[in-house]
């Protein structure tokens, strides 16, 4: 009973942190999102330049780096420069950046899995490259990365949770406050964070779920079915 | 006399080493059906897409009427919408239902509304005969079908011009007449093709010019009567008795 009452009491300041980390993984997502799909067409369509002296240094860099080397990085880094920066700040900008270069993969993936035959079909017709890629390439391409995205949406999500070592009162700090006030119920709270993490990444996973239904290109069920037997069997 | 409508002056196109296309002028006029053969690897495709400028010539002219498609300085979507293309594998936009495909280029490119946009597009696909799949998806349809798809999104644009790259090899034998009567269809009712194609039939039915090609040059021109009867090249000779062997085509 003691304990329970320790969950509910830490129940507000838990549900503030998990608002904190969704706001977290909101920013995160949607620059690596739009950084993402930058990068991406910069890496196929994009002159070699671009690619060489930016692009690629920059995936290599936000690839290579772990990401709370990032985060203090960019905190720490920030006061260095005196550029006076939030740790929320912070974590955005070295998580989200980080999110980009592997956005740029899956999208880079994908949009390379389409085809040089679309873009001819489309650039015949007159269309300019911005048009084959807005009414061609990027709807068929984002269909392709629904599945691989909602892998880098649960890897967000949890890995927000590494803003805590710079003081974001995210989820898991607001779980490590509880614990401090309370002495000695650890496993507790944080069976409860993970419990939460677990009930974000599942919801976010159905609904991007639903999202790849939705958009399946009708035509391709006989053939997927018989991929999926395929798989069954491994 | 009809007005000139494709001119090709002296066209070269290489890969590295490899001269694909090695000096070729021709040209087609209003309302003719030129059909381009030749061995696989002699740059019949490379031609087609050349005159699009899909693959950039080196060196040599083109004009469409009079507008000069080689010049740096022509708005090339312009001339592109102008130029129907028609490919081997289709290329239909896998993601957009058949309507979408052929009203993508008027509403996007010609900036048509999209009411008037629909009307054409259905009008079009009366033609090749497939009004009522305008809500399926490419992958729903058949080869034939999907070719039919392909001719009507080139037409709805209003070309002066389609090109077709061997529309007929990806099929199966099947579902090729369905697809060559659309165009023997077209080409009787005035349209301007350039045609790369081994099917004989359908030359000798429709062309008025038949070009042979090899090795990135025109070996042969000329009128299907002369071509196939008293053709003058020892090469166009074996080529045309081989191909007609192989694909038929001795009656129409």
């Amino acid at each position: 009973m003691d304990q329970l009452s320790i969950i509910w009491q830490g129940l507000p300041s838990l549900l503030s942190g998990t608002l904190v980390t969704l706001n977290l993984t909101f920013y995160f997502l949607a620059i690596g999102f739009i950084l993402g799909i930058i990068l991406a067409l910069g890496r196929v369509y994009g002159p070699i330049y671009l690619k060489l002296l930016i692009i690629l240094p920059f995936e290599r860099f936000f690839r290579a780096v772990p990401e709370l080397v990032l985060l203090f990085l960019f905190y720490f880094g920030s006061s260095f420069f005196h550029i006076n920066m939030s740790a929320f700040m912070a974590a955005v900008l070295a998580m989200g950046l980080r999110s980009a270069a592997y956005q740029a993969q899956i999208f880079r993936g994908a949009i390379q899995s389409i085809g040089k035959e679309q873009m001819k079909a489309a650039r015949s017709l007159g269309m300019n490259t911005l048009q084959s890629i807005r009414y061609v390439i990027l709807p068929q391409a984002l269909r392709l990365s629904i599945p691989s995205w909602s892998n880098e949406y649960a890897v967000v999500l949890k890995d927000s949770s590494l803003a805590y070592a710079v003081g974001v009162t995210e989820l898991l700090r607001q779980g490590r406050y509880i614990v401090a006030r309370t002495f000695g119920n650890a496993l507790l709270v944080y069976s409860v964070c993970a419990l939460i993490y677990f009930v974000l990444v599942f919801i976010g996973n159905q609904i991007l779920k639903f999202l790849e239904e939705r958009y399946k290109i009708p035509g391709y069920e006989l053939k997927e079915k018989k991929e999926q037997s395929v798989l069954e069997r491994i | 006399m009809p007005k000139v409508i494709l001119k090709v002056e002296n066209l070269y196109k290489s890969y590295g080493e490899l001269k694909v296309i090695n000096g070729i002028s021709f040209q087609v006029k209003q309302g003719e059906t030129t059909v381009i053969i030749g061995s696989s690897g002699t740059g019949k495709s490379t031609l087609l897409t050349c005159i699009n400028l899909i693959t950039p010539p080196d060196k040599g002219r083109i004009w469409l009427e009079e507008m000069e498609i080689t010049d740096p300085k022509t708005d090339i979507n312009l001339i592109r919408s102008s130029i129907g293309m028609v490919f081997q594998h289709f290329n239909l936009f896998t993601h957009l239902t058949v309507l979408d495909n052929v009203r993508l280029g008027l509403t996007v490119v010609k900036q048509i509304p999209k009411d008037r946009a629909t009307d054409i597009s259905i009008e079009k696909l009366s033609l090749v005969g497939l009004a009522d799949k305008i809500n399926s998806y490419p992958a729903q349809l058949s080869g034939g079908q999907q070719q039919r798809v392909s001719i009507a999104r080139a037409l709805a644009m209003d070309p002066k011009l389609i090109l077709f790259d061997e529309p007929t090899s990806a099929l199966d034998p099947e579902l090729i007449g369905e697809v060559l009567n659309v165009m023997i269809k077209l080409a009787q009712s005035g349209m301007t093709m350039v045609v790369v194609s081994h099917e004989m039939g359908f030359a000798r039915a429709v062309a008025n010019d038949i070009i042979f090609m090899e090795n990135g040059v025109i070996v042969e021109e000329g009128d299907p009567d002369t071509m196939f009867h008293h053709s003058q090249n020892p090469r166009t000779q074996e080529f045309l008795h081989k191909i007609t062997e192989l694909y038929g085509g001795k009656s129409e």
